[in-house]
Parts: C-alpha cells; sequence; structure tokens
C-alpha cells in the first residue's frame, strides 16, 4: 500500500508503523494489523517474545556475536531480574515505612538514625524472611515434611496460576488480550463442579470427566468472545471484561439454584465434590499438592508444541503477528481467533478444575479467587512462552503461598505481593527504564536522534469496537 | 527566499540515507529532486522539514544558518511541504485540517473558523481550487485532498514548497492540473522543490534538476537535458528500456473473469462489471492511477474480498465463493501489493515466511504436526535459488530489506506448480539490481506456460513485461490493448477514456504532428 | 461521531446488513412474548414525587397487560419497518433502534415492577439513585474520553477511581476537610495518570498492559496501605467528614429533576460541569481540535508542528484529575470511609461507558446513566420482590455493553490511533 519510499526497512517500518497507513483499506482490517504484536510489550529494543523459539526449533544458533558480557549486561534475562530486584526493594520500603516500630523510632531519627534504619531492616527483612519460609523451605521445620511443604504450597498454589497464564499467553500470541482468565476459569469450575457432585461415577472415569468439563466450560466461555471478535470485530478486551463480570453473576446464580446450592444452606455455596472427582494428592496426604500439578505440566509441554510445533500454533502465531499476512496466505483469522480463545478458555478451565477438584474441594463464586487477574502478569512476566509462564507461575505461586503465611507470622498484609507483582510486570515491560536506573548499556548500536525507526511499534488495542 | 543545504547526512543506524548532500532552491525557482524510489529524496525533505534531525550538515535560510527542531521552526522559518502520504485527519473538515497547529482563537482558547474559512476560500479563489472549508476531507477526491495541502501551507505563508511525489496519486489530467497550479505558484515568486521519479513531469516544470542515486547527489541536469541521459543518471548506468523477453507465444485461455464486481463496505462498486479473459503463457498488466480498483481486483481473485459478485473461472473452476486457501490450493501465487503487510510476517523467520502458506502441506507437515528440518532445507534452498541476502534462514524477515523481501515472497510463490501467476506492484521499493531479476523470473514464469497478471501503476513497468495492457478507470475496464501501445493511449485511458477513441485520438494527434 | 455504518452511497447501493433487522425481530419477538403474553394481570404504580414534597404530583398508574402490548406491538412494527428498508437496499434510519430501545426500556420497566410483589415503585427515587450512583462512572469515562480521544487507552481508570478514593478518604480525615480530601483525590488521579503517561508515552510499554497493571497496583497498594495504616487507628486515617448537599433553593423543589440537578454535593455539581466544559473544549477550542488530531492522525499533527507526546501526556494527566474527582465520590460522598477494593470494577464499567457512548462526551454520559439506572433499578427491585433473579440485573450493564461492542446497537468508531504509540520517524 505505502511504497516505503526512502525509508530504511526495519522491523518497525516491514511491519508498517499503523500510524504511517492511514488509508488502511477497511477497518477491521486496521483493528487487525493494529494487532499486530499484541504481546509486545517492550520498547522495542526487545525481540520479540519467544518468536525465536522456532527459530531455535529449526536449530538456529544465537545470532550476534557481541561478547559474552555485553550480551548478558544487556539481555532480557538481566533485565527481568534486575526488575525482580527492585520490585522486592520497592516493596521492602513499603513495608519498612508503614511498620509501627519504624514508625515510633523514626520519631527519634534525629538523635539515633540506626534505630530507625534497624527497625526498618527488621521490618522488611523480617517479612520477606517470612515470606521465603513460607513459598521454599522452613528452616524451622521439625521433619522433612514440615521443611519442604512451603514448597509443596507454592506449587499447589501455581497449579491454576501456570494453566490460565498458558491460557492468557497463548492468546497473546495469537494477537487477542484475553483479559477474561477470570470469567474462564469460574465457568470452567461451575462445569467441572458439577459434574463433580451431581453424578456419582466410578474413580478414574469421574475426575476424567471433570476435567474434560471444565476445559469445555471454559472453553465454550472464551470461545464466545472469539467468536463475537471474528463476526462482528468487538474489541477482546472489553469483551472479556465483560464476560467476567457476566460469569460472577452467572455462578451467583446457579449458586441459588436447587442444582447447585448445597442442601440445606442458603449460602451461595455448592454440595463438596465426590472423592472420585478430586484430584488425589501427589505426594500423600501430608501435602496438599494435588496431580494437578503434573496436568500443569502437561499442559505447558502441550502448549509447547502447540505453539512452536504444530500447524495450529503457526496459524495462531501467524495470525497475531501480522493477521492480514496470514489472511492473504489462507489463514482464516475469524476461526484462528476462535480457536485461539477457545484453546485458551480451556486452559482457564483447567485452572478451575485446579481449583474445585483440588485445592477448594467446593464451589463458591470466590473459586477463581484472582488467579484470572494474576495469570495476566504471569503470562506477561513469562512473556508469552510456554516455559517462561511456567516460571513466572512458579514464582507468583510462591508470593502468594508465602504471602499467606507473612501475613500469619509478621502481619504484613499480602496485599504487599499484589504491589510487588505488579511493579516487576511494569519495569520487564520497560527495559530502559531498569537500565537507566543501573546504569546499563543499551543494546545494540546507539540510536539516532529522532529517527528512531529501530523501535519496534507495540501493540495497541485501540478499545475499538 | 533562498534556502540551501550544506552536506547534509542523515544515518539510520548503519543506513546512510543522505550522504553529504547540497542543494540550493533559488527564489522563485521550480527545483526537481529526481531520483528512483528509496534513493534518499524524502529522508532529505523530512531533514529539511524537521521531522528528522540531520545526522551532519547545515540548513541555510536566506544565508543565515537554522536548525529546525520540528516542522514547526520549519514552517515558521517559511517551508511547506505537501507529503506523499497526506497528512491531513480523514474525519476532519477542511477547514478544521487548515487551521491544526495555526490556530486564531477567541477568548478562552475558543476556536475561531470563521477566519481560517474566509483564508481558504480567498486562497482557493486565487488558485482557482474550488475547495470548500465545510466539507469532512475523506469525502474528497485525492486531487482535492492534495490541494487541501496546499492550502495549509499557503495559510502559513510559505515560501518553499515541498511537494513530494505529488503526482503518484493523480490521472494524467490532474496532474496537468497540478502542473499548472504549480506554474501560477512560482509565478508569485515561491519557490517549489518537486520531488519526483518521473521524468516526463520533472522535464515539463523544472528550472534545475538534482538527480539523487543511493543518497548522494549524483548531478544536476538541464530541464532540456534528453530524457535517456536523465534516466541513466537516476539509475546509474545505461538503461535499456526493454527488457530482453520473446514474443508470448499465448496458449489456451485458462483464465476467465466475467461480469466482476465487487463492492466497498459502504457501498461503492470499487470494481465495477468487468470481463477479461488471460491465456496461458502470457501477461496481462492491469494499468491505471493507484486506487482505481486494481487492489480490489486481485484481491476479489485471491477470495479476500467480501461482497463479489460475477464469475472467475481457472480451468473451468469457479473462484468466487471459495475460502483464501482453496483458491491457493487452486494453483494461484500471488504477490500482494504491500509485502511488509499482507506478503510477509516481519517477526517470523525467514524460513518460516517461505512456507507461509503452505506451513499444512506435506513435507513441511505431516498432520498436525510440522517438520522443522524440512522447513530449514527448503529456505536454505530457496535462499540459495533465489540469492536472498539474510543473516541466516531464522533471521526475522522484517529485517531484510525490500528487494531481499520481495524475493521471498516471489520464491514461496514460484516454489509450488502455479495455474495462474499475480503480482500486485511486483518491484515497488525494490532496487534496480533485484528488478531486473524479478523481472526474468516473471517472464519466466509466462514462459513455463502459466497465465500471468501484473499489476501495475509505473507505466515502465507495464509496458516492460506486458503482452497484453488492461486499463482501470474508477473499477471499470477502458479497455485492453496490445503491449506495445503508445504511452499517450494508456494516458487518455488511465484518466478515463475508452480504448477505441483513445487509440482515435492518439492516432489523430500523431497524424496531425506529421 | 461519525458511524461506519452510514454508508456514503456513491456508484451503488450500501452493502445490505441484515443484522439490525435480525435482532429487532428477535427481540421484538422476545418482547411480545414476555412484556405483553407474560405481563401481570395488574396495574403499576410509577410515583414521581412523595408526599410532603413542595409540589406534589399525581402518580402515574398504568396497566401493565395495556402497556406490554402496546410497545411490543409497536417494537414489532419497526421490526417489520427495518425488515422492508433492508430489503429495498434503503439504509434503517438510526432513529428506529432508538426508539425501540426507549420502548423497550418502558415495557421491561413496566413488566418488571408489575410483576413484583408490590407493583410501586417510586420514580423519581429511581432517577435520583441512578444519577448518583452514575457520578463516578461519568468521571471515569471522562477520563477515558480525554486519554482516547488523544490516543492512549485508559485502562487505568479502574486504579485512577481507586486511588482518588483512598487519596480523599486518608487527606479529608487528617485535615478534617472534605474539600482537601477532593484536592487530594485529583492529585491522586494524576499520579496514576503518571505512570500510565510515562510507562506508555515514554517508554512505550503497551497501554492495554500498563492499565491493566496499574489497577493491580493500586488495588495491592490501597489494600497494603489500607490494612497497615488505616486499620491500625480508623480514627486518625480513616474517618472523612462527609461532603454535604447543597440544595439549590427553589430549584431543588422541582418534581424529579430538581433532586437530580439540584440536590447535589459538590462532586454531581462538578460531573454536570465536566461534562459540559470536556464536550464544549473538544468540540470548539484549540487544545480540542489538537487533542483530536492527536488521536485521530499524531502523524499530520506533528508535521503541523502539535507535538503529539506532549499532548498526549498532558491529556492523560488532566484525565487523572477528572477520575480522581470521581474517585472521591466513593469515600466523601457514598459512604465515609475507605474500603479494600471499593471501587469494586466501576472503573470497567466506565469504559464500557465510554465506548457505548462512542467516545464522545455526552454520549459516555447518558452511557453511564443507562448503567446506573440498571444497578439501581437492581437495587430497587429487590427490595420490591421480584420475579428476576436479582444476579440479572446485575448483570445487564455488561450484557448491554457486549451487544454495544459487537455493534448491535450500531457500530461505533474509536479515534483512529487509539492505542497506537506515536514514534516519529
Amino acid at each position: 500500500m505505502t511504497p516505503q519510499d526512502d525509508r530504511p526497512v526495519s522491523p518497525a517500518t516491514g511491519d508498517g508503523a499503523p500510524h504511517t497507513r492511514r488509508q488502511a483499506k477497511d477497518a477491521a482490517r486496521q483493528d487487525e494489523v493494529r494487532l499486530e504484536n499484541a504481546v509486545e510489550t517492550a520498547d522495542g529494543e526487545l525481540p520479540p517474545p519467544a518468536v525465536p523459539a522456532t527459530a531455535a526449533g529449526l536449530g538456529a544458533g544465537p545470532a550476534p556475536d557481541a561478547p559474552l558480557l555485553h550480551r548478558i549486561m544487556t539481555g532480557n534475562a538481566l533485565v527481568a531480574f534486575l526488575s525482580v530486584v527492585l520490585s522486592l526493594i520497592l516493596g521492602g520500603l513499603l513495608i519498612a515505612v508503614t511498620d509501627q516500630n519504624v514508625a515510633r523510632a523514626s520519631s527519634y531519627f534525629f538523635s539515633r538514625p540506626q534505630d530507625t534504619l534497624g527497625a526498618a531492616w527488621t521490618a522488611a527483612s523480617g517479612a520477606y524472611l517470612a515470606l521465603f519460609q513460607g513459598s521454599v523451605i522452613n528452616f524451622e521445620g521439625d521433619s522433612f515434611t514440615r521443611i519442604i511443604y512451603p514448597l509443596t504450597q507454592t506449587l499447589t498454589v501455581a497449579t491454576p496460576l501456570i494453566c490460565a497464564g498458558l491460557g492468557v499467553a497463548l492468546a497473546f500470541r495469537a494477537g487477542l488480550f484475553n483479559i477474561g482468565a477470570q470469567g474462564q476459569i469460574l465457568i470452567g469450575a461451575t462445569f467441572a463442579g458439577w459434574i463433580g457432585f451431581t453424578l456419582h461415577l466410578p474413580a478414574g472415569i469421574h475426575l476424567l470427566l471433570v476435567i474434560l468439563a471444565g476445559m469445555v466450560g471454559g472453553a465454550v466461555w472464551a470461545g464466545l468472545v472469539g467468536l463475537l471478535k471474528a463476526r462482528t470485530g468487538a474489541h477482546e478486551v472489553i469483551l472479556t471484561i465483560m464476560f467476567n463480570y457476566i460469569a460472577t453473576n452467572l455462578v451467583l446464580y446457579f449458586l441459588s439454584t436447587p442444582a447447585f446450592q448445597r442442601p440445606g444452606s442458603t449460602n451461595p455455596i455448592s454440595p463438596q465434590l465426590d472423592a472420585t472427582a478430586l484430584y488425589p494428592p501427589l505426594l500423600g496426604p501430608a501435602f496438599r499438592l494435588h496431580w494437578g500439578f503434573v496436568v500443569a505440566v502437561l499442559a505447558t509441554v502441550f502448549v509447547w508444541w502447540l505453539l512452536n510445533r504444530s500447524t495450529v500454533g503457526f496459524e495462531l502465531r501467524a495470525v497475531g503477528a501480522n493477521a492480514s499476512a496470514a489472511r492473504t496466505a489462507g489463514v482464516n483469522v475469524s476461526k484462528g481467533y476462535i480457536l485461539a480463545m477457545a484453546i485458551a478458555g480451556a486452559l482457564a478451565g483447567l485452572a478451575g478444575v485446579a481449583q474445585v477438584s483440588g485445592t477448594e474441594k467446593v464451589l463458591t463464586s470466590g473459586v477463581a479467587a484472582s488467579f484470572g487477574f494474576d495469570a495476566i502478569t504471569v503470562a506477561l512476566l513469562g512473556r508469552s512462552s510456554p516455559w517462561g509462564t511456567f516460571a513466572a507461575g512458579i514464582l507468583f505461586g510462591a508470593f502468594r503461598a508465602g504471602g499467606v503465611a507473612m501475613q500469619a507470622s509478621t502481619g504484613t498484609s499480602i496485599d504487599i505481593v499484589l504491589v510487588v507483582q505488579s511493579l516487576i510486570v511494569l519495569f520487564i515491560a520497560a527495559p530502559p527504564l531498569v537500565r537507566a536506573l543501573f546504569r546499563l548499556p543499551s543494546p545494540g548500536a546507539p540510536r539516532a536522534g529522532k529517527g528512531g525507526s529501530t523501535t519496534r511499534t507495540p501493540a495497541s488495542t485501540g478499545a475499538a469496537a | 527566499m533562498k534556502l540551501e543545504l550544506i552536506g547534509i547526512t542523515k544515518r539510520f543506524g548503519s543506513l546512510v540515507a543522505n550522504d553529504s548532500i547540497d542543494l540550493v532552491v533559488e527564489p522563485g525557482q521550480v527545483h526537481s529532486l529526481l531520483g528512483e524510489n528509496g534513493a534518499g529524496k524524502s529522508t532529505l525533505m523530512n531533514v529539511l522539514y524537521g521531522l528528522y534531525d540531520p545526522t551532519e550538515g547545515e540548513i541555510r535560510v536566506d544565508d543565515e544558518p537554522v536548525t529546525f527542531k520540528g516542522p514547526g521552526d520549519a514552517m515558521a522559518a517559511g517551508i511547506g511541504m505537501v507529503h506523499q502520504h497526506f497528512m491531513l485527519v480523514p474525519v476532519f473538515t477542511v477547514a478544521e485540517n487548515v487551521a491544526l497547529g495555526n490556530e486564531t482563537t477567541k477568548a478562552g482558547g475558543m476556536l475561531n473558523l470563521q477566519e481560517t474559512r474566509a483564508r481558504i476560500r480567498q486562497i482557493s479563489d486565487q488558485y482557482g481550487f474550488d475547495v470548500d472549508p465545510d466539507a469532512v476531507v475523506e469525502d474528497l477526491p485525492v486531487g482535492v485532498q492534495q490541494r487541501v495541502e496546499i492550502i495549509k501551507a499557503l495559510v502559513r505563508d510559505a515560501e518553499v514548497l515541498i511537494l513530494d511525489e505529488p503526482t503518484a496519486v493523480l490521472t494524467p489530467k490532474e496532474t496537468d492540473e497540478l502542473l499548472g497550479i504549480m506554474a501560477q505558484l512560482k509565478a508569485d515568486g515561491k519557490s517549489i522543490v518537486f520531488i519526483s521519479h518521473k521524468l516526463r513531469e520533472v522535464k515539463a516544470v523544472s528550472d534545475v534538476i538534482t538527480v539523487i542515486r543511493r543518497g548522494k547527489v549524483v548531478g544536476t541536469a538541464d530541464p532540456g537535458a534528453p530524457t535517456t541521459e536523465l534516466a541513466s543518471l537516476m539509475v546509474g548506468r545505461s538503461v535499456s528500456l526493454t527488457l530482453d523477453k520473446q514474443p508470448a507465444t499465448p496458449g489456451d485461455v485458462t483464465f476467465r473473469v466475467r461480469d466482476l464486481t465487487v463492492q466497498a463496505a459502504n457501498g461503492q462498486r470499487v470494481v465495477d462489471g468487468l470481463s477479461f479473459d488471460v491465456a496461458q503463457g502470457e501477461i496481462l498488466a492491469i494499468a491505471g492511477v493507484q486506487g482505481n480498483g486494481q487492489t480490489e481486483l486481485t484481491e476479489a481473485i485471491m477470495g479476500l474480498q467480501d461482497h463479489v459478485s460475477g464469475s472467475i473461472t481457472l480451468g473451468g473452476e469457479e473462484l468466487v465463493g471459495r475460502s483464501v486457501k482453496d483458491i491457493i490450493r487452486a494453483g494461484v501465487g500471488f504477490v500482494p501489493e504491500d509485502r511488509s503487510v499482507e506478503g510477509l510476517v516481519g517477526t517470523f523467520s525467514v524460513a518460516e515466511n517461505l512456507i507461509l502458506n503452505r506451513y499444512d502441506d506435506a513435507p513441511f507437515a505431516r498432520g498436525l504436526s510440522m517438520s522443522p528440518s524440512a522447513i530449514e532445507k527448503n529456505a536454505d534452498e530457496k535462499i540459495a535459488e533465489y540469492d536472498v541476502r539474510t543473516q541466516s534462514a531464522s533471521a526475522a524477515a522484517g529485517t531484510l530489506s525490500g528487494g531481499n523481501q520481495q524475493k521471498v515472497v516471489m520464491a514461496r510463490e514460484f516454489s509450488r506448480p502455479l495455474k495462474l501467476f499475480i503480482a500486485s506492484q511486483p518491484t515497488r521499493g525494490v532496487d534496480v539490481g533485484s528488478i531486473e531479476f524479478l523481472h526474468r523470473r516473471i517472464v519466466a514464469e509466462r514462459d513455463g506456460g502459466t497465465p500471468v497478471i501484473i499489476v501495475s501503476t509505473e507505466l515502465d513497468e507495464v509496458l516492460e513485461l506486458a503482452d497484453r495492457i488492461a486499463v482501470l478507470y474508477r473499477g471499470r475496464l477502458m479497455g485492453i490493448v496490445p503491449g506495445a501501445v503508445s504511452r499517450d493511449v494508456l494516458g487518455l485511458m488511465m484518466a478515463g477514456m475508452p480504448a477505441d477513441e483513445a487509440l482515435a485520438q492518439a492516432h489523430d494527434v500523431q497524424g496531425g504532428n506529421l | 461521531m461519525s458511524t461506519a455504518t452510514t454508508a456514503r452511497v456513491s456508484d451503488g447501493t450500501a452493502v445490505r446488513s441484515w443484522k439490525n433487522p435480525i435482532i429487532l425481530s428477535v427481540v421484538a419477538l422476545l418482547a411480545l412474548l414476555v412484556f405483553a403474553l407474560g405481563a401481570p394481570g395488574n396495574d403499576v404504580t410509577f410515583r414521581l414525587s412523595e408526599e410532603g414534597d413542595p409540589v406534589v404530583l399525581p402518580s402515574i398508574v398504568v396497566s401493565a397487560p395495556v402497556i406490554g402490548w402496546i410497545a411490543a406491538l409497536a417494537m414489532l412494527a419497526l421490526a417489520v419497518l427495518a425488515i422492508l428498508r433492508t430489503r429495498s437496499g434503503q439504509k434503517v434510519p438510526t432513529w428506529v433502534p432508538a426508539v425501540f430501545a426507549v420502548l423497550f426500556l418502558i415495557a421491561f420497566l413496566t413488566w418488571v415492577v408489575g410483576s413484583a410483589r408490590t407493583p410501586n415503585v417510586a420514580l423519581y427515587g429511581l432517577l435520583a439513585g441512578s444519577v448518583t450512583l452514575a457520578v463516578p462512572l461519568i468521571f471515569g469515562s471522562l477520563s477515558g474520553v480525554l486519554c482516547e480521544r488523544s490516543g492512549v487507552v485508559n485502562i487505568a481508570i479502574e486504579g485512577q477511581l481507586l486511588f482518588g478514593a483512598f487519596a480523599a478518604a486518608v487527606a479529608a480525615s487528617l485535615s478534617g476537610s472534605a474539600l482537601v480530601g477532593l484536592v487530594a483525590a485529583a492529585v491522586a488521579g494524576v499520579l496514576v495518570s503518571l505512570v500510565l503517561a510515562v510507562f506508555s508515552i515514554r517508554y512505550v510499554v503497551n497501554q492495554v498492559i500498563v492499565g491493566v497493571v496499574l489497577n493491580v497496583l493500586v488495588s495491592g497498594l490501597t489494600g497494603f496501605l489500607f490494612s497497615a495504616v488505616l486499620s491500625e487507628d480508623a480514627e486518625r486515617w480513616n474517618s472523612p467528614p462527609r461532603l454535604p448537599v447543597i440544595e439549590i433553593p427553589l430549584l431543588a423543589d422541582i418534581p424529579v429533576i430538581g433532586p437530580i440537578l439540584f440536590q447535589q454535593t459538590i462532586v454531581g455539581y462538578l460531573m454536570y460541569v465536566a461534562v459540559a466544559v470536556v464536550y464544549v473544549a473538544l468540540y470548539h477550542s484549540r487544545w480540542g481540535l489538537r487533542t483530536r488530531a492527536v488521536g485521530e492522525h499524531p502523524k499530520a499533527a506533528d508535521t503541523l508542528g502539535v507535538n503529539v507526546n506532549r499532548m498526549r501526556f498532558l491529556n492523560v494527566l488532566l484525565a487523572g484529575v477528572v477520575a480522581g474527582i470521581g474517585g472521591s465520590f466513593f469515600t466523601l460522598v457514598a459512604v465515609s470511609g475507605f474500603g479494600r477494593d471499593m471501587t469494586a470494577g466501576q472503573g470497567y464499567i466506565a469504559l464500557a461507558a465510554l465506548i457505548f457512548g462512542r467516545w464522545n462526551p455526552i454520549g459516555a454520559f447518558f452511557a453511564a446513566l443507562l448503567f446506573g439506572f440498571a444497578t439501581n433499578l437492581s437495587n430497587v427491585l429487590s427490595l420490591l420482590g421480584t420475579p428476576v433473579p436479582d444476579q440479572f440485573l446485575r448483570m445487564l450493564p455488561y450484557v448491554v455493553t457486549v451487544f454495544a461492542v459487537a455493534g448491535l446497537v450500531g457500530r461505533s468508531r474509536a479515534p483512529g490511533a487509539s492505542g497506537i504509540p506515536y514514534i516519529k520517524g
């Protein structure tokens, strides 16, 4: 459409920075184009998220010949690490300034500043130590079980985070902002739960059916969004947000009907699921960790295969990276949207199953906790790659599990975990900020003045309707 | 106003877009910048207009050095620019577009559009523009939009007007009108920098011609210089304007289009009742000014358009109503007009782009599972065969140069047996070396017996490749003429004259001259 | 506002869209089934004023089946009209869906109140309550208008509201002055905006991501401070004085509209002012022209010397002021004191109102009112005892929004460059 006259060809211009393409053929396509690289959170100095995964599959080695140290200094891993450190420091400061002892000590700050600083250190380090002990290893444990118990708790909490995070990540890769994991978990849990407490089937089959139902529930709920987007061009960000609220109300309604409500109860709570419908414990009854975690690992492997080794994944990635080109190459973009959302929903549904037949064992409207929203940050932190999401899920699982322990032992509110998590994602999304804060060299050649054409245009989702 | 550029260099990373360019624009002069696509003309003008910082060099206005921090400074210095892609807000009215950035306000920052409207009417009357200040820009024809751009510059008292490829979107008639306007502006003492790669226009209006190639000034020329001389200056070697190709030996007609109509979402018939045939072993070129239905025609053939009626058959099989995938599988190869938007996925590797529409065919996939080794092998072969300059098969396609990207697209399309090959603007933004290579490949495909359709807005390319030429005007077919027809005939047809009339009139003119 | 469906017919007829007629027909048939055939046999009373009010108006008493049948038949007629127009290749006039929607609303209201245990509702209270509930929504969607019109998607409205509410509570408690709280709310909104602007404009991070993450950040931050500070000494930190209701003499006594327009807190009056100011400024001022240009075609604005990113930055900050003030509604008007996550997703509804209102301040105002009305209706009806499950009424705003964004009520067009970062070159 635009002859790229006189412009250096770079990824940015190559993909066509949308604002130079005002004369887009029609609004719908422009919308598609805007979704290019929806996952791109970076400021352009980062390679596309996990795209090299395929390249790696094709046996490609590391491309640039930069010195190792330079590569480490400018690489994403360091930025990610520093982002976590920076966020923990800021979180620690927040804990310190709100601490009662610090407040007392600061009243005589100028006579004995070391008291204030000491109290601050005690508050922050105490909280973080409790967080660590609550999520990884409990040094004070008197038995092996006690010592590793926190780690299993972390994995338990990570299970729904990983499943739902994979769903968000997969949709991201197809160019869709799936803010709706929360609703998908809820509906998945509802389907799964109903099978679990209504049908009474032999062990094995029952659980299998529960898992299947959970996936179907999530897939239908998310697929509906995909369908609406494909058919009407409605924006999925708005749709998924709305579907979350609709799901919450729907579940509340179900829980007020005889089919779902626990007999004799006036509260919106279901009967307990049959034992045959529950995930068996993975490490014996001493731990809450259940087989759902193994399912989460399998799901990660599956998503990796799907995205990097299957034709379906190729289609989805093509739709996500450049919907116009995908369409021209014969990919059915509408089908891609529906399929991507349905698979994403099925994965979120697995998270619902993990909750309802793993940890909670009953269906309530709060069964999804805030896993659906955390899943977004998990997927972002994992840069939308399956194993990245897995790792991020474990990290945030640790935060959450440790946060509970921290709140119990030091009284520090678990909300601090939300603060740290969101700061991590913000920092990771803006590598230049982190580099500037730590005075790291920026990757590549210095950019030329205003002609920053090497900057990739990240996505946009213009809330187009 | 005298404008001087001294030693302007502009680099993007390692790419040197402008290499110490010197240029002097005298008052009341039309100074043409002649150069191929990608030669660095627009970059230079963006530097002059304050959109880019020059890496090195100096700009002088009336012998005073100036620095432009942004377009605002350039405008304040009396420089106005009409961009190749119009810088108009489509949903604004003409008056709002003209006022933007230069608003006259009442108390409290409230707009006083009345004054702007008056100025627009005044300028419109002075130059005979016929522009309604209250029309919404997106409803206006391209020619009028261009006038709005000129008004924007004049309202700001521009003394130097930069026109960046202004004729690319105009019909020959509109082009002549624009050249007339330029003469009028010049008579009013304005200087004009006219950027173009079209020799005829440059020769018609210029006082001075500066030729730019690969970011460097390679010479200045007198408008009276012969066309071939200008052309070889521009391209950098003696240009043989004809490709070394054998006459076509058309076989059976296998591709037929009947009463094809395509409607845009707003109901407009962008392709209107087209019927034509293409035989095996011939190249049909589709000529026309940009935006006369060519894009929609090719997209309709590929199944990419929604509201299509009529019939398209390939080897007797109906294509209308079938999916893109079916049409690709039926053996239609397609090079879309904007490779970076439709032809390639910029973030995908070269290897992946080489199988972009064959990813689920053997040997690249078995069932749902893809075969990385087959994909890699295919990539290595194609990269070697087409001499694609890339770091590796796993490099992102977006990092390649325009010519190499186009080679990837062509390599992909030619890598399967074709029953029809369609290429839209096959060499737009491609360097000269690659153009020749790509043209040869297209002719080779024809000689192999494939029906070929080339869509191009460049008459040179059309005349070079075509065995027959179809001209589109406002979605209608003006007729199909032999490939050896004169430029005059094509020009008349592109302006909306049916083929027989155009042939007759061109004949008359020639007769009269003799 | 431009709509994509208004076809410009130049050479042919518009491509026929059967979406509108089909939807109208289906809804009309449903209306016939539920509101007419399923109408309760009794009368329905809508009270317009309270006894003891300065001006007492008689109540409106209507028969539920009569209204149900009239409305359903009229809706059917409109649906038939739409079908005929579409079949003859003509455009369905825009008043058709509009009138249809009004009829639907009247029929629904009559039916739902009529089916309640007490088929008697105070219409004035219903309306006034709707406006009250809509106040934060309106501020929120104005914040969205300011951002999106300049090309920045603002998902962080929720965060702006929540942080505004928090700051208002704390500042008002500490200072003892609700007005100080109001100012603090605006500042808090700007702080959230600042992060949004720095990350999305300076560091070109995806705007939706920043927005989503900011909401989590604010939720975590306020939640943490709530438990670490506010709950420790609620007397000192979390007992803000409430903003007084200022009655405008005489005008406040006008039945129905008096309480809506002239019996508000300062936040309520500011809301009306804000809508008017944003509307006028957006379409008739230099700032507005530039804002819209930057949101539609930033490069064009740039070539005319408008500093695109500075314009966007300013607008995002301004949006923070507006949303922050909206947030103060929660702690200075609605209840006295901050609660964890007390905005409860209102920011997202504001976002929906913005889209439903087609990026127009006035449109957003009415959309927010509609959502406020739906919420208030569900509150009122749950007291009256209604056959419709409460959850479905609560779902209504969200379902309506889904229909709106799916283009079933006419397609809206977002600002051209909304969500697209501007990078020079």
